[in-house]
Parts: structure tokens; sequence; C-alpha cells
């Protein structure tokens, strides 16, 4: 017995699928950006945990090198779609009542290490689902609060001195510009995640996403006095 | 009987999954079942709703039977009285519905796709102004725009102790430097001053109230350097010297609507020049600077007497300024003409 059941509202599955382009042009471009001073060290005073120097021939093999001035110029473009976007994302999240599904809340947290330990084969049993489980609302949430954490970095490192009390809240240029860049590698680890989960979770889930309902499979039920069914 | 709560051809987005949604119609019905299910239920009532006495004690109102999870994307079965029997979709007409949506919503997203990858080639094919399409010039330009509306001159850059300064400056740039130029010739053209054409000597810009900055400097590239400066407030030196309004009595920097709206700065034979709007050089924290930890500039850092423009980067703070020009006219600019934007402003 099959049935159709709505999962993402038609105004979620627009922002989602505008966002992947949006958000790939802002990773790209920012690589063209940070090619030209791509030096990170993790660390703390004369401490260095690690320091991270992306290879020339890295950026050589992608064409990431010598584009400093495209990628500004991307980059001071594309922002303020990919800011149009998640500020009506959030919006309409908020107005619709959609966030319910994605704010985690206590349980989540021990829901999603009990989906974690089910994804690595340590649990047998799948912990109950709703639209989302507590993994997925976590994640969810954080990307979206990352977003936010690039619009301020970002913000912090283009505007520097008209918004210094910003800048100097991030601990100044050099370290709003490393939070950004972090930032960015966290949607990169996203993104893969991302794309292995919904691989994992197969056709009808992805389907959702774009034509906005998934066929749920039920037991047949006889017509039957409506009672029962509530 | 209302079987309205369902759109008249089964919208997928019947809402009748969620609970909250079936919560509004309960309480909307006027029926007494959700509402009181969670309190004590008095007897005539219990047995009138069986449903209702069977929850356990929750928050969730029930939903009355108008709410029943009915079948979604098929038309609204007819309910016709209590108990009401709900006829499901068959699984072909499920398959059909599910064909219809997805035949839709793959065919936006590929039309979505298409017009993304047909805007970026459309965006890269535009004519270039200065290496850099027109469309992103456009950009850059209402950006600049924005933030000159936004300008506040009381902003200014974090200044820091000088021993936070560092000790040996990076040298970045020789572009403009010409090695074999003797310093003993240099001096200071004006272009556009009040006073008419001026040649000015380094004793003429020692004799401005000195400053002192320690601050940052941010390359374009994404590096920062503190450095520790020497120089006079450029606004200072505008005044000392000012510009010619357009009918060429002397602008004061009080009045800077009557100022040329530019200033281009460049070194000794043009090898290097950069333009600078006005709010910027009027900032405090821009100077003609030069000393760099109170000596004096060495040849590459600009000796004798260069820009510091702390809310631009690093590319605007031009070396071994021979001309400065106040212009009502835009100058162009070194790296403006290689694809950078033309503010760069902070």
């Amino acid at each position: 017995m099959k049935r159709l059941a709505p999962k993402h509202p038609l105004a979620v599955r627009w922002f989602h699928w505008v966002n992947f382009p949006v958000l790939a042009l802002m990773v790209w471009s920012g690589f063209l950006i940070y090619w030209a001073y791509p030096t990170y060290r993790i660390g703390w005073g004369d401490w260095t945990l690690l320091r991270m120097q992306l290879p020339q021939r890295w950026y050589q093999l992608l064409h990431l090198n010598s584009r400093l001035a495209q990628g500004m110029a991307w980059h001071f473009f594309v922002m303020w779609v990919f800011a149009l976007n998640g500020v009506l994302y959030v919006g309409y999240t908020l107005l619709s009542g959609e966030w319910r599904y994605l704010v985690p809340d206590r349980r989540s947290f021990r829901e999603a290490w009990q989906v974690l330990l089910h994804d690595l084969h340590l649990r047998k049993e799948a912990p109950p689902q709703g639209r989302f489980n507590g993994a997925q609302k976590i994640a969810y949430t954080s990307v979206v609060l990352m977003g936010l954490g690039s619009l301020l970095t970002g913000l912090a490192i283009y505007k520097p001195i008209q918004v210094n009390w910003l800048t100097a809240a991030f601990g100044g240029y050099p370290r709003a510009r490393f939070f950004h860049f972090w930032l960015t590698i966290g949607y990169c680890g996203f993104f893969l995640v991302h794309v292995a989960q919904v691989i994992k979770a197969g056709w009808n889930n992805f389907r959702a996403m774009v034509i906005g309902v998934e066929v749920v499979e039920e037991p047949a039920p006889a017509p039957r006095p409506v009672e029962e069914a509530t | 009987m209302k079987g309205d709560g369902e759109k008249p051809e089964g919208a997928p987005r019947g809402d009748v999954e969620s609970p909250a949604a079936s919560g509004r119609e309960a309480s909307a019905s006027g029926e007494p079942v959700g509402p009181t299910a969670a309190v004590p239920v008095d007897a005539t009532r219990a047995a009138q709703t069986p449903a209702a006495g069977s929850v356990p004690a929750s928050s969730k109102p029930v939903a009355a039977p108008e709410a029943v999870p009915t079948p979604l994307v098929l038309p609204a079965p007819v309910v016709a009285a209590a108990p009401a029997i709900v006829v499901p979709p068959s699984d072909a007409d499920v398959e059909r519905q599910l064909a219809r949506l997805s035949r839709r919503g793959f065919l936006t997203l590929a039309a979505g796709g298409t017009a993304a990858v047909l805007g970026w080639r459309w965006l890269i094919s535009r004519p270039r102004a200065n290496g850099t399409a027109l469309p992103f010039r456009r950009v850059l330009q209402a950006n600049e725009a924005l933030w000159e509306a936004l300008w506040d001159p009381t902003r200014l850059a974090p200044t820091y102790p000088p021993s936070r300064a560092a000790k040996n400056p990076r040298v970045n740039g020789r572009l403009g430097l010409d090695a074999k130029a003797d310093p003993a010739a240099w001096s200071l053209k004006v272009e556009g001053a009040a006073a008419g054409p001026l040649t000015l000597s380094l004793a003429e810009v020692h004799a401005l109230p000195a400053q002192e900055l320690v601050t940052e400097l941010r390359c374009v590239e994404g590096w920062t350097i503190v450095v520790h400066w020497t120089g006079a407030r450029l606004s200072d030196f505008m005044a000392r010297f000012p510009p010619a309004a357009r009918d060429g009595s002397a602008a004061d920097p009080r009045q800077p609507q009557r100022m040329p709206p530019f200033l281009a700065l460049e070194t000794p034979g043009r090898g290097y020049y950069v333009g600078l709007d006005l709010q910027s050089a009027l900032h405090p924290q821009t100077l003609l600077a030069w000393a760099i930890n109170g000596q004096p500039l060495t040849w590459d850092h600009g000796a004798p007497l260069r820009l510091v423009a702390p809310m631009k980067y690093g590319v605007k703070s031009v070396k071994r300024i021979g001309t400065l020009r106040y212009s009502f006219v835009r100058p162009t600019d070194y790296w403006f003409e290689r694809g950078y934007d033309w503010y760069l402003g902070h």
C-alpha cells in the first residue's frame, strides 16, 4: 500500500537548490582569493598544532592560481545572492514553523549518537526517525549557523574598519580571515558527508528534495472506521 | 462535515501528516475532543468519544474525526457520516501521481540547472572593462556606492603600541620605484591646487603637524603587517595646499562638497599610480608618511614620501609620490586597470 507523503515544502526545495551553485561559486571564488595568501596555522602563541599550506600544484591543477582579481569580483557579487537566499530561508523556516523539524532538542544529541553508531554498523536498529533524525537536525542547524558565521566573518574582513567592532570580536583581521577559511573547509566536509548520506538513503529520499513528496509504504488498510486511525 | 481541509485537486501540501496541523483542525472544528483529551474527561464525553479516552495523557490534541489522515494527492474522498470511511487510492493511482510530480520536479530542476549554466556563460562572455566583465564592474560600483553612503568617518583602524610593530617591515612591491633615480632630485608636484601648480620640497611637508600611527597594513593578497608610521595627515596637507573648487577658489576640507571628489597620486615617471576618493583622503588616519619605526623611509619603502591609507588595501598606499593631483574626474588606478575593484575600501 503506497502513499505519497509531503516532505519538503516548495520554498525549501528552491532555497536548497539555489544554494548549491551559489555556495559552490562562493567556495570557488574564495579559493581564487585564498590562493594569494594561503598559509594557515592552527596553534596558540608559539605552539603550532598544524600548518596548512595547499601545494601550488593543487591550485594549478584546478586553475585556481593567479586569479585574485577575478575571485574578488565573483565573491563580492555572489555574496549578495548567498546572503539573500540564506536570510529568506531562515525567515521562511521561522514563519512557517518548519524550524520545528530542524532545530535539535535535548533528545537529538543522544539520537545523533545512535545514528552514528548505526551508520558505522555498530548498532543494529536505527533510532526512530521523524522527518529528520537527531544527526540531521544537528547537521542542518549547524550548517545554517555556519552560513551566519561566514556572513559575519566575511563582513569583518570585507570592511574591517567600518565594522571594526565585529573584526575585533573575532580577534582581529587575520583571525577573522582564518575562521572564514575554516568555515569553507567545513562546508566542503558537510558536502561530502551530505552526498554520501543522500546516496545511502536512496532515491526516494533524494527525489523528495526535488518533487516534495516521498513514497511511504503502509500495510494495506481495509476501509475502516476513522477512530482507529487516530 | 468538512472535506474543505483538502485542496481541490489534492495538492501535495495537504499538511495532514503534521500533528500541529491536525491539532489546528481539531480546535477549529469546535469539537470538544481535542482540547479536553489531556484533562480528566467526564464520563458522558468519554463515552461519546472513545478515541479520546484511549489516548495517554499528552499535550498533543487528538485529531477530530475530520482531521484523520486522508490519502494525499487525490481528490478528497467523500466522507459521508461517522464512522467515516476512507477510500484509499490504489497503488497505480499513486504511481501515476508520482510520475506526474517527478516529471514536473525534475524538468524544473533541469531547467534551473540549464539557466544557471547559461547565466554563467553569459556573465563571463560580457565585454570587459579593465580586465573584468561589465556586470561585475557594475556590482563592484554598486557595492562602492553602498559603502560610501554608509561611510562613518569616525570609524578608525585599530592602533597598537609601537612594540607591536614589525622590526623589519616586508617590502612587497617596487612598481614605479626607479632604483637609479636621485633622491636629492625629488620634489612633490601638486596639480589642481587653488594656488596653481605647486612644486614642494620635503621640508614643506615636514612643516605640517607630525602624527605617529601604529596600525595594520592589509594587503589585497590577504596578509597583514603592523607598521609604525610617522607623517602628516593628508587632510592637513589639503588644508595647507587646498584644491581649486569648480569656480577656481580655494576649497577648504571643512567644505568637502566644494572639493574635487578625487585625488590621483603617482610615482615620478608614473610607473605606479592610484586613485583615491575624497572620503578616504580626508580620513584622520590617512597620512603622507616619511618615516617607519622612527627612521626615514628606505628607498624600497618609498622614500622620501609615501601614502598610508589604512582604510584601503595596501595597494592604494603608493610609494614615492611624485605627483598629487586634485581631480573632478575619477582617476585611473594601476590595479584597477588589471581587473581589480577601484574602491578597495575597508
